[in-house]
């Protein structure tokens, strides 16, 4: 069976929220983090809008040396290091030990290292003044970066891996700390992703014609998951990160509980059947769902929310449809679902792990929370699910298990499955 | 400039790379960058980095190489200011 796994520690960076009671706040109330960038305009996207964290440098002051702090350009790596290290002393951690802490390990997650550093170095090279590049741009441009400062800061000694696996990023890092704690690798994993998403990625993105652009001046109402005037996601930035624990371990300090991480799934429709580079295949999402529930030890009718994937693609209806066919339940019968990036935007790699520490809140704190811009469902969706199921303002219900999902470019999902921690 | 006003300006290019900001007040021509200032040494391109700009000078690999305590970073960087360009 595997050591049980509990979740000890929440950190968040997002749009609408740097720390947690803030975000917790936002994500109670329908707060968007979402707003209109000048700077796209300028540029001539047809999306003008981001979910982007109010951060500002100085609020890593307290949480790196100055000396490593001056230099440190990369954006994910400092939203990253900002959430796990609030997850770690939310935790009831000090930052500093003085030995390697062998029985703890970090798998964070991303999906491009920062395009601002690797502008400087490409500008820089290009200028014949490599030279002038000095000792931190490398560290700042390896996709391990932002394992390399957490791991660094919180001098942790067990497995170090930044995992990638493109929108199913964040979910994917969280199981794989989990399978290290469950088979008894490890005692304790900082677990999370991080993302920034500069022009250049932006971009590209805008070039597929896969982002809101009707709604360039109402940033509130430009992530409409799930809506029939929903016209394309709203890239975001920002990182999320879990302190997942042995239940022994954490029991044996003392620690605070937040929920147990029951088990999850993460597979690969193969880009075969409907799946592509870009679309995650239906038989590879239901497969993915039903071993998650199946490893977890639970079954489907014990699911009280379904914290979704959910951008605001044409793909929101197929993804509806695959749970359905998962959890085998439709109608009013169908658990309650929402999307965080109604909010937020989509965040990719970071999406995973930032809905995560939305979860484990309102399974925390029994509500769900509100659907923003959903005051117009597309109505294949209503054929399916009952109304009631897509809440547009906050439901106080007691949330004893939570789905969680995110589906990746490359037919990549992943599937986690969180409940109330009891003692049995 | 005199030694003690390379000295003067040095420590300002050095306070980016050291957290021990009491023995950077102190330092004087014996101080030791890694040993008593602690700097990491992969930063001491960095510091070359800086000081050539600094100073306007170019630091070249053989004389980089002496610059690991105040008094060499000095000898160099005066030697350097002093030969025209």
């Amino acid at each position: 069976m595997g050591n049980r796994v509990v979740i000890t520690g929440l950190g968040v960076v997002a749009p609408n929220g740097l720390n947690i009671p803030d975000f917790l706040h936002a994500i109670q109330n329908g707060v968007s983090g979402i707003r209109f960038v000048p700077e796209y305009e300028d540029l001539k996207f047809n999306c003008q809008v981001s979910g982007t964290p109010q951060f500002e440098w100085d609020q890593l002051r307290n949480y790196i040396t100055e000396t490593s702090l001056y230099g440190l350009k990369g954006k994910g790596i400092a939203y990253g290091i900002k959430a796990a290290l609030d997850a770690w002393t939310d935790a009831g951690n000090e930052i500093v030990a003085e030995d390697t802490l062998w029985e703890t390990g970090c798998v964070f997650g991303s999906s491009v290292a920062d395009t601002d550093v690797i502008k400087n170095a490409i500008t820089r090279v290009d200028a014949r003044e490599s030279k002038k590049l000095g000792s931190r741009v490398v560290e700042q441009i390896m996709n391990s970066g932002v394992t390399a400062y957490i791991s660094g800061r919180l001098g942790l000694g067990n497995k170090i891996i930044n995992n990638s696996a493109a929108c199913a990023t964040g979910t994917q890092s969280i199981l794989m700390g989990y399978e290290y704690i469950k088979f008894g690798m490890a005692k304790r994993m900082v677990v999370g992703s991080c993302e920034f998403v500069d022009r250049y990625v932006f971009g590209g993105f805008d070039s597929m014609r896969v982002l809101s652009r009707k709604f360039n001046d109402e940033p509130e109402r430009a992530s409409r998951p799930m809506s029939i005037t929903a016209g394309g996601f709203v890239p975001g930035s920002g990182a999320g990160a879990l302190i997942l624990e042995d239940l022994d371990f954490a029991l044996a300090r003392g620690a605070k509980i937040y929920g147990e991480l029951m088990g999850g799934s993460t597979n690969s429709g193969g880009q075969r059947n409907g799946g592509s580079m870009t679309a995650p295949g239906p038989e590879g999402v239901v497969r993915c769902i039903r071993e998650a529930i199946a490893n977890s030890g639970i079954t489907a009718n014990d699911i009280d929310l379904v914290s979704g994937h959910l951008t605001a693609t044409i793909a929101d209806k197929l993804e509806i449809q695959n749970w359905v066919n998962a959890l085998g339940r439709s109608g009013e019968d169908f658990p309650m679902i929402n999307s965080l990036k109604s909010m937020v935007g989509h965040s990719l790699s970071a999406a995973g792990s930032i809905e995560m520490v939305a979860a484990v809140l309102q399974l925390k704190n029994n509500f769900v929370h509100p659907n923003l811009n959903l005051e117009d469902p597309i109505p294949e969706i209503l054929d399916i699910i009952g109304e009631n199921n897509l809440p547009v303002i906050k439901v106080d219900k007691e949330i004893n298990t939570v789905a969680k999902a995110n589906f990746g470019f490359g037919d990549v999902n992943s599937c986690l499955i969180i409940s109330k921690y009891k003692n049995d | 400039m005199d030694r003690k006003e390379i000295l003067i300006e040095l420590k300002k290019v050095l306070a980016p790379y050291t957290e021990s900001k009491e023995m950077l007040d102190g330092i004087n021509e014996d101080t030791d960058l890694i040993k008593d200032l602690k700097i990491n040494s992969a930063n001491l391109v960095d510091i070359i980095i800086d000081a050539e700009a600094q100073y306007n000078i170019e630091i070249d690999f053989d004389a980089a190489e002496k610059m690991y305590n105040v008094g060499n970073c000095i000898d160099v960087i005066a030697d350097k200011i002093n030969k025209p360009a």
